[in-house]
């Protein structure tokens, strides 16, 4: 750790970029239930109440479409809110609006209108709660144009993504993993924003990439480690933006080395690694030495007990097999 | 009851000039559709006129304005140019969306016209945020939001009124009761049929408006503006009134019968005004004759336009998709 890198949970840091850019811009705001007096369902806006008092930081009814679509109506009018929808599983009933408005006005105003929206939501598979509270989503999100779609896989993005997604004229939809929240990690300080528009090497390799975004980064990461002890070494490529995706970082690691597995919570059909795995074949056939391989969910709602949820989705021994699988 | 004498002459002439130009735009649609330069959906705004007419003599330009896919006469009344229109139902560059929209998305941001919004409903969010801008911004302008009876159905109309009395904010909510959604008769979509109880149910002050009656359109807008403009808080006008023309251009029209579209035909807007102005010496025959002239000619002149406007070249297809500049 250098002077500029600082510890932190993934908690913290969604909440010092929420303070970062609602200090930066009079314009932000931010809305969703329970984010004010609550403190967030998850803690990541505590304290920003009294920071910011209850036109900077407020409380909706439940009512998703509705705080959804005023979100949009406020960033066409010329404000910049944050709309926080409290899981992606409540998602489904703002859809209409992220769809039909914020990801088509542009277009069908002939580029009058923008929708400088920015939509987080907490995500992820793993805590137990069942088949309507495990939902993975990013395939859905990914699929809209109109959108741009980030992954929060790492304490850096947690930290940086969403000063970024402000500067964007067009919405922007973060997806944050709550399994992440109390994990601390290493965040450069004073990096002043990422690039949301490229995907990032988390590990550098040279024998199998793991290509991944999510909860997944941290599960390929570890599974890295213990292939490093049988002398493989994986690159770990986060594709971090899942639309507009990143092709030619996809692209690079292939041919770096010439193998790929793709690796997501989200149903495996037509999930992102099929999307993924699509353009390997269409750009990178002939530089593949194995089929790609696609782990993802099983094509199951999610059910309650840990180790039914466990076996639902790709673990660390899973990756580590595939990869072996595609080096013999 | 409205002060009937209050009206000028020059007032009297050009509401009816408003409407008659309505009316007309919406025939020589009717002409353009049947002879095909004209596609997709197509709503006809006939026999609602003194509602787009007197609501929007009450707005000020400043005022920001949406609406739902019947939304010619809205946006005509707003003074987008009828050639504008017309251009863009023909899918031409010269269309006031750039021909992307359609007669279902007009849009005019310099004239604070949003659209042209054809989900059912889902603009009345937006709506409540544009309010919401306003109110934070310290502004003192009007959202004004056309909607039909079927909306009131949907739930993002509660959700929207509730949000926009919670809030506090100046949006003013214009239901055009025109009985049915599609073809569907108000009573069989509605267990409550009076549309204003719904408002009081969720905290916005309501009135009914007869729809068919300008001045008492005019009169409505009057104590529209004392509460959404000067109390700074939202309206629910329900104006009720009737469609003369088919629900589209796919209807058969099986759900209604022709004496009661002839019924209410007796009850024509234009007629109406235009023999009370005339009775009250507002208006001579022969300024009459003079508005129905200026009329043909701005209609003819706007389907001319539309017929020599041009195609956008396939090459610019992925346009109005992101700001420019943001390309994947």
């Amino acid at each position: 750790m250098n002077d500029q890198a600082l510890t932190i949970s993934y908690r913290k840091a969604l909440r010092q970029a929420l303070r970062d850019v609602l200090h930066a811009d009079e314009r932000a705001f931010l809305m969703g239930e329970d984010v004010g007096r609550y403190g967030g369902a998850f803690a990541v806006s505590k304290g920003l109440l009294d920071e910011f008092g209850p036109e900077r930081i407020m409380d909706t009814p439940l009512s998703e479409s509705g705080f959804v679509g005023a979100g949009i109506g406020a960033a066409i009018a010329g404000m910049r809110p944050i709309v926080e929808i409290m899981t992606v599983n409540f998602s489904l009933l703002a859809m209409d609006q992220i769809v039909n408005n914020a990801a088509t006005l542009r277009h069908m105003s002939g580029g009058q209108i923008g929708v400088p929206i920015v939509i987080r939501m907490g995500c992820g598979v793993g805590r137990q709660l069942a088949a309507q509270h495990s939902h993975s989503w990013e395939p859905l999100f990914a699929h809209i144009a109109g959108l741009t779609v980030l992954s929060v896989g790492t304490h850096e993005d947690a930290r940086w993504v969403l000063p970024a997604a402000m500067q964007s004229e067009d919405p922007v939809v973060i997806l944050e993993y709550t399994s992440l929240l109390n994990t601390e990690g290493t965040v450069e300080n004073g990096v002043g924003g990422v690039d949301i528009s490229t995907a990032r090497i988390r590990r550098r390799g040279n024998d199998v990439s793991l290509i991944t975004y999510g909860t997944g980064v941290m599960k390929c990461l570890a599974a890295a480690d213990v292939l490093a002890h049988e002398g493989v070494e994986a690159e770990v490529l986060d594709l971090r933006v899942l639309r507009p995706l990143d092709q030619q970082s996809i692209l690079s690691t292939v041919m770096h080395t010439h193998r790929a597995v793709v690796v997501e919570d989200a149903w495996r059909t037509l999930g992102v690694g099929a999307e993924v795995s699509a353009r390997i074949m269409e750009h990178a056939f002939r530089d593949l030495a194995a089929p790609v391989v696609r782990l993802g969910g099983v094509e199951v709602p999610m059910p309650y007990p840990r180790h039914l949820e466990d076996a639902a989705v790709p673990q660390v021994d899973g990756i580590v097999d595939a990869v072996r699988r595609v080096l013999q | 009851m409205v002060d009937r004498l209050i009206m000028d002459g020059e007032t009297a002439r050009h509401l009816l000039w408003q409407m008659r130009r309505i009316r007309s735009f919406e025939a020589a649609s009717a002409e353009q559709y049947s002879a095909g330069s004209i596609r997709g959906f197509l709503h006809l705004y006939s026999g609602e006129e003194a509602i787009a007419a007197g609501v929007m003599h009450g707005l000020q330009e400043s005022d920001f304005v949406i609406s739902t896919y019947r939304e010619h006469g809205h946006a005509l009344a707003r003074s987008i140019a009828p050639s504008a229109i017309m251009a863009e139902m023909f899918g031409t560059v010269e269309g006031c969306s750039k021909g992307r929209g359609g007669s279902m998305h007009l849009f005019d941001v310099q004239r604070n016209f949003y659209g042209g919004n054809a989900i059912v409903a889902s603009h009345l969010p937006l709506a409540v945020g544009m309010a919401l801008a306003v109110r934070k911004r310290g502004e003192h302008h009007v959202v004004c939001c056309f909607f039909g009876d079927g909306a009131a159905a949907e739930g993002e109309f509660a959700e929207s009124l509730n949000l926009a009395a919670l809030w506090n904010v100046p949006v003013l909510f214009v239901c055009e009761n025109n009985l049915y959604a599609m073809g569907t008769a108000l009573k069989y979509s509605h267990a409550a049929t009076d549309l204003v109880t719904k408002g009081t149910a969720q905290g916005v002050e309501s009135m009914n408006v007869d729809g068919m009656d300008l001045l008492a359109v005019i009169d409505a807008m009057r104590h529209a503006n004392a509460v959404v403009r000067t109390a700074g808080k939202p309206m629910l006008l329900v104006c009720n009134t009737y469609r003369f023309r088919a629900h589209s251009m796919f209807d058969a029209e099986l759900y209604r019968t022709k004496e009661e579209v002839e019924q209410w035909r007796q009850r024509d807007p234009i007629e109406a005004f235009a023999a009370w102005a005339m009775n009250c010496g507002l208006l001579t025959e022969s300024n009459i004759d003079e508005i129905n002239a200026r009329v043909d000619a701005e209609i003819d002149q706007a389907v001319a336009f539309a017929k020599g406007g041009h195609l956008e070249s396939v090459t610019t297809l992925e346009r109005y998709t992101y700001a420019e500049g943001h390309h994947e």
